[in-house]
Order: structure tokens, then C-alpha cells, then sequence
């Protein structure tokens, strides 16, 4: 699937639930299913600032594709960061960077949070975003 | 008489509001009060009919105004039992407060002197502290905590000396609410002549405060925690330790004389009020504190005092809740952790139940350090909170456990 079609799913099942407390538990199962991040980086180096939670985020190139890897102390953070996770991980860094992230508004996501947990969400944007920035121009440098 | 909780809510148009389509339950007043109408309608009647600069104009309107703003001075001196109105100072809130204490006896310590704060206090107490020591190459020290959350006074004890130039204390831990023993340590830092500041942000508007009584040097407050405006506050001073700071700000209202050779300043309290004051929310300030003082503050000690045994008492039936600040000294702020759940996904789930609640760290960043916590949950009340509304959230957070474990 294309990050958008990815994108397109994930609104469709938050649209199912109607209530806000449907969508954070849904939010909550998301986080607790999210796949264990190796613990050699769960490091300062990993930690993205501007969180109240903490959130550890590595990325790592398998065959021209980025693999996001997260944790969080926070359940709801950690759900978060699993649908960015679900839409962008496994992507060619000039998709991530092409993509679109209006589906967390679509979702209501961004005007639901606190201003702190609007912050960290826009810090774990920009982060997923630095990060394939940087395997793009590696990628350039060996052409 | 009994307490008249119906007639007090009607006075916050707020607490009718909605949140997220449910009633709000405000429980986070340690970070600021809601306003009744009488302190909006004062500010708003200063602008209406009085609007006019104080101290300068020779005219009726600037003469009303300064009788008002004066009568404030007045008013407050008497709340706070404070000797005289000369030493009400009126700053922007406790935290410029504490920075004009700091700054202005800057020039009285020096390289090896000693400063001392204690672990719980906010960092609002504490950093100006910390900044200024490292200016001036004193000694920075702190009196630790004890597990259940109340200053270890046997090393306060062995902490003050003579060396010692200012000692900066809570009277309410913001985090804990300890309420602690102002007195005691006003007689032990007073052996060693040691000037005590305190920090009574959190005090002003749940408990009796006799500046006389605790014969501190200073006492600072805001008036935004005591259902009052946001952006003023107070400064009260014993003359005779006001007149040995120095000016904290420089310009207008302080000015004695000036020549371009040299310039002399006001006398007290007008040596550290430059520029124009905020007028209109000084007045809102005393009409905030005596919506207070008509209450009673004894009264509104036992409302608040029977609000947090209930909660407390329901919260300890919960599984794993842990409650953060177990001194049998402590007044309305109630902080908690449930083992397994961090503080933040409690907080968001609770807000979205219409419970207003604070999740962190609370400003006091090495408090919580030494608690091996990275946050609590604050649920923190006014005396306009019900039992109705202990209970709403006590449901509400049973239920977010439950979607949470």
C-alpha cells in the first residue's frame, strides 16, 4: 500500500467510532500492541525533545526502505506514534518526504490534544521527517 | 452557619461551562483560580468610571484612583497582618517577587557567603536563587525532604548558620501540599540572624497568614491563585529589610529627585514599584481577598480540608495508586501515581471526562527527581470544589485505569 492509501485506512477506522473515549481506547490497544523497540535504543540519542512523555525513535535502511522503530512511556503516545509508524515506515525516504500528514487531522487527532501533546506530536513529525532527510542525501552522496 | 457552597459557585460564571459536552470539574487550582464576578465586574468598573493614573494627575478622577488603589495597599496590609501598608510592595506575581528579594540584596552577599532553599520548592524559589549565587560565588545549599514529603528539620538544623545570608521557603508545597512549620524555621534562621523570604503562593488563599505571627523578612504571593487577576501580586517586607535592598526596577513612580548628576528614590513602597501600576488588577486583587476574608478563611480551611480526606481517602481504595506527600500537615493539593499507568495518559483521559487535572512535574523538577517519579497527577482545589465533584473524579479515574492497565 501507498502512504496514502495507508493514510486513507487509518481514517476510515477512527471514523467508526463516534465517541472520543472509543478513539482513545482504540488509541490505548494500538499502543500496547506496538512492536518492542530494542532496547540499545531506547538512549538519549533516541529521545525526541519537546514530548511531556518520553518517546524513542530509531530509523534504519533495509534495501532503499525506512524502518521506524518507537517507544514510549505514555500508552497514548505510544499509540500515536504507532500511526506514524503504520503510514510511513517501510517507505523510500522521497515518499516520507512527499507525504501528506493531514490524516491526523482527519482523525481530529491534532485539535483533540493539549497544546503539550500537540508539540510532541509535531516534534515526532519533524523528527520521522529529519530522519529521511538524512538517509536521502546518504543515498545521494554514493550515486 | 453552614458553608454556602450553592451561592459560591453562582459567583464563577466559569464553573457552568462545559467541557468536551460534559460538566467541568476544576481541580487545578494550584496553578490558578477561576474568578468570581466581582473581581471581573471590579476590573471592569476601574475602566468604566475611574480609569485615570495614580500619584501624578491634579485632578478628581487620578485623586479617586490613587484613594482606590491606596485603599488596596490598606486592605491587604490588614489581610496579611502586615505592621504597616509601606510594606505591601505590588509586582507582577510570587515570582517577580522572590526575583526583587534576590536582586536586591545581591549586594549584601558575597563570594563564600551561604543561600539556602529547600527541595520542594518551586522553581520559581530556586533558580533566581541558584543564578544569583553563581554571580556572586556563594554557596548554593538546599534542605532535603523526607520520604513522606515534609522538610527534614534536623538538617535544617545543621544547615543554618551564620554564614548563611537568606533563607527561601515554601509555605505549601505546590507538588505536596505540605504545609510547612513557617514558624519553627523563622526561630531557628533567626538565631543566626538569618532573613527568611516565604513563598506563599499556594498558602494565600487556603490558610490563615499572620506575616507578624510567622515574623518572616518576606512573604510573596499571586494574586491569580487566590481567585484574583492574573499578572499581579505582592510583595510584603519588613521595613526595615525593604529599605536595605536596593531598587529592583528603575524609572517613574520610584523616582524621588533626579538630576543628571545623580537621582534620589521614593521612600516606601513606592521605591520598588517603577512605572505605572496595574491598577485595575490590584483592585480586582482586593476584591479577590475579600470575597476570601468574608468567606473566612477558617471556614474555607475546613471545606478544602474535608475535600481532601475524602479524596484521599477514596483514592488509597484503588489499586496501585500511590499517594505522592503523606504529611498529616496538608491542605488542598493531592498528588498521586498509579504503578504502571504514567501520569500523562491518566491526565489526557481525564480531561477528556471533563476533569481538569495537572500532570508533570509541577515546575519543581528536582523534587520530583528525588522522588524517583518522572510526574505525578495533581487534582488541587478552591473552595468553591464539592464533594459531588470528589466523587466524578474518582469515577472518572477509576475508569481510565481500567482502559489504561
Amino acid at each position: 500500500m501507498t502512504i496514502q492509501e495507508k493514510s486513507t485506512s487509518v481514517v476510515n477506522e477512527f471514523s467508526m467510532f463516534d465517541d472520543w473515549m472509543d478513539k482513545y481506547a482504540y488509541l490505548i490497544e494500538l499502543g500496547k500492541d506496538l512492536p518492542v523497540i530494542n532496547t540499545e535504543y531506547k538512549t538519549n540519542n533516541h529521545l525526541i525533545s519537546g514530548c511531556q512523555s518520553r518517546v524513542w525513535l530509531h530509523a534504519e535502511e533495509v534495501d532503499g526502505k525506512i524502518i521506524f522503530t518507537a517507544d514510549s512511556d505514555a500508552v497514548i503516545t505510544k499509540g500515536i506514534v504507532s500511526l506514524l509508524i503504520r503510514v510511513l515506515s517501510g517507505h523510500r525516504a522521497n515518499e516520507i518526504l512527499e507525504a501528506d500528514f493531514n490524516f491526523l487531522e482527519k482523525i481530529g487527532l491534532q485539535e483533540h490534544l493539549s497544546p503539550t501533546r500537540a508539540n510532541g506530536l509535531a516534534s515526532m513529525i519533524k523528527q520521522i521527517q529529519l530522519y529521511a532527510k538524512a538517509f536521502q542525501l546518504k543515498s545521494k552522496q554514493k550515486e | 452557619m453552614d458553608y454556602p457552597i450553592n451561592q459560591i459557585r453562582n459567583d464563577f460564571p466559569i464553573l457552568s461551562e462545559k467541557v468536551y459536552g460534559k460538566p467541568l470539574v476544576y481541580f487545578d487550582n494550584g496553578a490558578t483560580t477561576q474568578k468570581p464576578r466581582q473581581v471581573i465586574d471590579r476590573v471592569i468598573k476601574y475602566y468604566y468610571t475611574e480609569n485615570s493614573n495614580v500619584h501624578r494627575g491634579a485632578h478628581q478622577l487620578s485623586n479617586l484612583a490613587t484613594q482606590a488603589f491606596e485603599e488596596a495597599r490598606n486592605y491587604i496590609a490588614r489581610f496579611i497582618h502586615a505592621a504597616s501598608p509601606k510594606e505591601i510592595i505590588f509586582t507582577r506575581g510570587t515570582t517577580e517577587s522572590v526575583n526583587l528579594v534576590c536582586t536586591g540584596i545581591q549586594h549584601l552577599i558575597h563570594a563564600g557567603d551561604e543561600v539556602v532553599v529547600t527541595a520542594m520548592e518551586h522553581h520559581s524559589n530556586l533558580v533566581p536563587w541558584q543564578q544569583m549565587c553563581e554571580k556572586q560565588g556563594a554557596v548554593f545549599r538546599v534542605i532535603p525532604v523526607t520520604g513522606r514529603g515534609e522538610l527534614d528539620l534536623p538538617e535544617a538544623e545543621k544547615i543554618l548558620s551564620n554564614r548563611v545570608k537568606i533563607l527561601a521557603v515554601t509555605h505549601i508545597s505546590n507538588v505536596l501540599g505540605t504545609i510547612n512549620p513557617i514558624k519553627k524555621l523563622v526561630e531557628m534562621a533567626h538565631r543566626h540572624h538569618i532573613p527568611v523570604l516565604v513563598d506563599g503562593a499556594q498558602a494565600i488563599a487556603h490558610i490563615h497568614v499572620d506575616v507578624q505571627e510567622l515574623d518572616c523578612e518576606f512573604y510573596a504571593f499571586s494574586a491569580h491563585k487566590a481567585y484574583g487577576p492574573m499578572g499581579v501580586g505582592v510583595l510584603y517586607g519588613k521595613s526595615s529589610w525593604l529599605e536595605k535592598l536596593s531598587p529592583y526596577q528603575y524609572g517613574g513612580e520610584m523616582i524621588d529627585r533626579v538630576t543628571f548628576e545623580k537621582t534620589t528614590f521614593n521612600s516606601l513602597p513606592y521605591k520598588f514599584e517603577a512605572g505605572t501600576p496595574n491598577v485595575a488588577d490590584v483592585l480586582g486583587m482586593e476584591t479577590a481577598l475579600r470575597y476570601i476574608g468574608n468567606l473566612g478563611i477558617d471556614s474555607i480551611q475546613r471545606h478544602e480540608d474535608a475535600l481532601l480526606e475524602l479524596a484521599t481517602h477514596e483514592l488509597s481504595a484503588i489499586p496501585d495508586v500511590r499517594i505522592i506527600g503523606q504529611s498529616p500537615y496538608k491542605t488542598a493539593v493531592l498528588s498521586f501515581v498509579v504503578d504502571g499507568i504514567h501520569p500523562y495518559d491518566l491526565g489526557t483521559l481525564l480531561d477528556q471526562m471533563g476533569i481538569a487535572v495537572r500532570t508533570g512535574n509541577h515546575c519543581a523538577q528536582p523534587l520530583v527527581e528525588f522522588l524517583g517519579l518522572t510526574g505525578t497527577v495533581r487534582a488541587s482545589f478552591g473552595f468553591y470544589n464539592t464533594p459531588e465533584e470528589v466523587a466524578m473524579f474518582i469515577q472518572s479515574l477509576k475508569k481510565a485505569v481500567l482502559m489504561l492497565k
